[in-house]
């Protein structure tokens, strides 16, 4: 599995909370990689940090061996896409206007809308199924429709690695599961997909790589089947479960049983 | 699709079309006022066909071409000075409230003019310079003072109002301390006037906003792209630090500017995006409705300001307080309400 995407010994921190510390993490490309862990664990800062949101206190975040620190603005932003968990909308905006803000990175004084904008601004709202409401105001969208908006917005972008920050809370059960088979499907044509997910069980059925996450280190990671099992449970959540094949996937399903101190 | 967009070869522009149409009437009516104001001034009227000699030098007018046409051309370019300085603070602290009229820089930027005026010679380069560090410094105490908040949010607004409320009462001790003739200038000053405005007034002030409304338009693409929240501007490629501080010193200049030569004029930066942003029904920021609302706002405040009380010439600055004020109470209710 070849990586281009890596963090290495990074410190993380908000000020003086320290976050993680000695964290590393290579990104295997082209694969759907999901990180998983209890609240607060770390993971969406890690993943700030592989966007340059946050800027480690230690350590280096790197893409094609250099150094992302390095890159310009809009060349990151060519390379890797990022969802944050509760992006803002400006008032008034259609979803096509959103969409197309997307083309940011690859438009200049000079080149305000180019005949790729326009294709890929198409082609992002056909693959998040937002054709149909092109001309529809974002506010006026129910939260699923609104967020198959905002993954429009980040497939304009036409990034080979694309970031997502919990793209599936505040969703319904089937909303999340066509979203994340539509992440499945953006890894079948070759892009890397790196997602941070509530739901376990969802991250062991869609990702073929699995972080799993506790107090900003990381605790296993590999493929769901080789890493998900009781123990992994036990230490990483504190939940008393057994795991089971999925009967639909076969793969493992997290199924919990009865905590000893009710 | 609702965009203009022309093509050739590598090259493409982009514009709304609404934002075209709107743009054209707002243009076509700042030609009218300034016609208008061309036309009035001290109590009497000129025939068009008079301002249009003078104009084009068929007939020499002192009254037209000195002293009416300044004050017009001070009026529209201020204007869209304030409306654009107002749209960059209230995108920049996502408040309609947090214009730079309402948190202190317009009172910081006189501050500093009345040092010039009174400590200095008051030479027309030390009331440019030293206005414009007076609104650095106001923004600057400002930021630091909402630090923990970052720029955005109530916060910054209601400690600029506390701000501008401090510098007011400095501005009006420094008055009181000056000379009398002094004194009496900057009074008159304080309320913000085009009144006397000529030629010589104009010199500085005209190509220094012309290079900071240009300066502006190039950067007005990464400007609309952060309203889209600091996480998602950063990841699409805006820099958002170099962004921010670009945008602070042309709101800055623009508003300081405007306020060395005609004193602090308030709330037209604070109506004007608001009003421009309705009209054009652009998501996001709209800049250019912004500054030639703002001009139609200023220029119809000015013959107001002239005609009110006839022949005396009142401050525009006052007009554009009583009208705003009114705006303001609405727009503090709304907030309130919001919350």
């Amino acid at each position: 599995m070849t990586t281009r995407l890596r963090a290495r010994e990074l410190t993380l921190s908000y000020g003086e909370r320290v976050v993680s510390t000695k964290l590393s993490l290579d990104v295997p490309d082209g694969a759907f990689t999901a990180i998983v862990g209890p609240n607060a664990c770390g993971k969406s800062t890690l993943l700030r940090a592989f966007v340059r949101l946050l800027r480690p206190a230690a350590g280096t975040v790197s893409l094609d061996d250099q150094q992302i620190a390095a890159y310009g603005s809009k060349a990151l932003a060519r390379s890797v896409g990022f969802l944050p968990q509760d992006p803002l909308a400006p008032d008034d905006i259609k979803v096509r206007q959103l969409v197309a803000r997307g083309r940011f990175p690859h438009q200049s004084l000079l080149s305000m809308w180019s005949q790729e904008d326009e294709e890929a601004v198409t082609e992002a709202m056909e693959t998040a199924g937002v054709s149909e409401l092109a001309d529809r105001p974002v506010q006026e969208l129910s939260g699923g429709q609104r967020q198959r908006a905002w993954v429009a917005m980040v497939l304009a972008q036409r990034t080979p690695y694309l970031l997502l920050d919990e793209p599936t809370s505040f969703l319904d059960i089937t909303h999340q599961y066509r979203l994340l088979t539509l992440l499945a499907r953006l890894r079948d044509e070759g892009r890397t997909v790196v997602a941070v997910l509530h739901d376990i069980n969802q991250a062991c059925r869609f990702a073929d790589h699995l972080v799993a996450m506790k107090e900003g280190r990381i605790i296993a990671e590999g493929a769901a089947a080789d890493i998900v099992d009781a123990a992994l449970l036990k230490e990483v959540f504190d939940l008393p479960c057994v795991v089971v094949p999925d009967p639909v996937t076969e793969t493992p399903m997290v199924v919990p049983t009865h905590f000893d101190d009710p | 699709m609702s965009a203009l967009v022309l093509r050739a070869g590598r090259r493409s522009f982009r514009v709304e079309r609404r934002t075209l149409w709107l743009s054209a009437i707002l243009l076509g009516t700042i030609l009218a006022l300034g016609f208008v104001g061309l036309c009035y001034g001290g109590a009497t009227w000129a025939s068009p066909g008079e301002v249009l000699a003078a104009l084009t030098g068929a007939a020499d007018s002192v009254v037209i071409v000195e002293w009416r046409l300044p004050r017009v051309v001070a009026a529209m370019v201020f204007g869209c000075a304030l409306g654009a300085a107002g749209a960059i603070f209230q995108t920049l602290t996502r408040n309609p409230l947090g214009s730079p009229d309402v948190i202190g820089l317009d009172a910081g930027a006189y501050t500093g003019a009345l040092f010039a005026f009174t400590v200095l010679a008051g030479t027309s380069g030390q009331l440019a310079v030293s206005s414009v560090l007076g609104g650095l410094l106001v923004a600057a105490l400002i930021y630091l003072l909402s630090l923990s908040n970052g720029l955005s949010g109530l916060r910054l607004v209601v400690i600029g109002i506390a701000v501008n409320a401090m510098l007011q009462a400095l501005n009006s001790w420094i008055v009181l301390r000056a000379d009398l003739e002094v004194a009496m200038a900057a009074g008159a000053w304080n309320a913000g006037s085009l009144n006397g405005v000529d030629w010589a007034d104009l010199v500085l002030p005209l190509p220094i906003l012309a290079g900071l409304l240009a300066t502006l338009l190039v950067w007005f693409r990464p400007i609309q792209q952060s309203t889209l929240g600091d996480a998602v501007a950063a990841t699409t490629g805006v820099g958002l630090d170099r962004l921010r501080l670009m945008m602070v010193l042309i709101g800055v200049g623009c508003t300081a500017t405007v306020t060395a030569v005609a004193g602090p004029i308030a709330f037209i930066a604070l109506a004007a995006p608001q009003i421009g942003r309705r009209l054009a029904r652009t998501p996001g920021v709209a800049l250019l409705p912004a500054a030639l609302t703002g001009a139609v706002l200023l220029l119809t405040a000015d013959l107001l300001a002239q005609m009110l009380l006839s022949p005396e010439s009142l401050p525009v600055g006052v007009v554009t307080t009583a009208i705003g004020g009114c705006y303001l109470i609405w727009l503090l209710t709304q907030e309130v309400r919001r919350r």
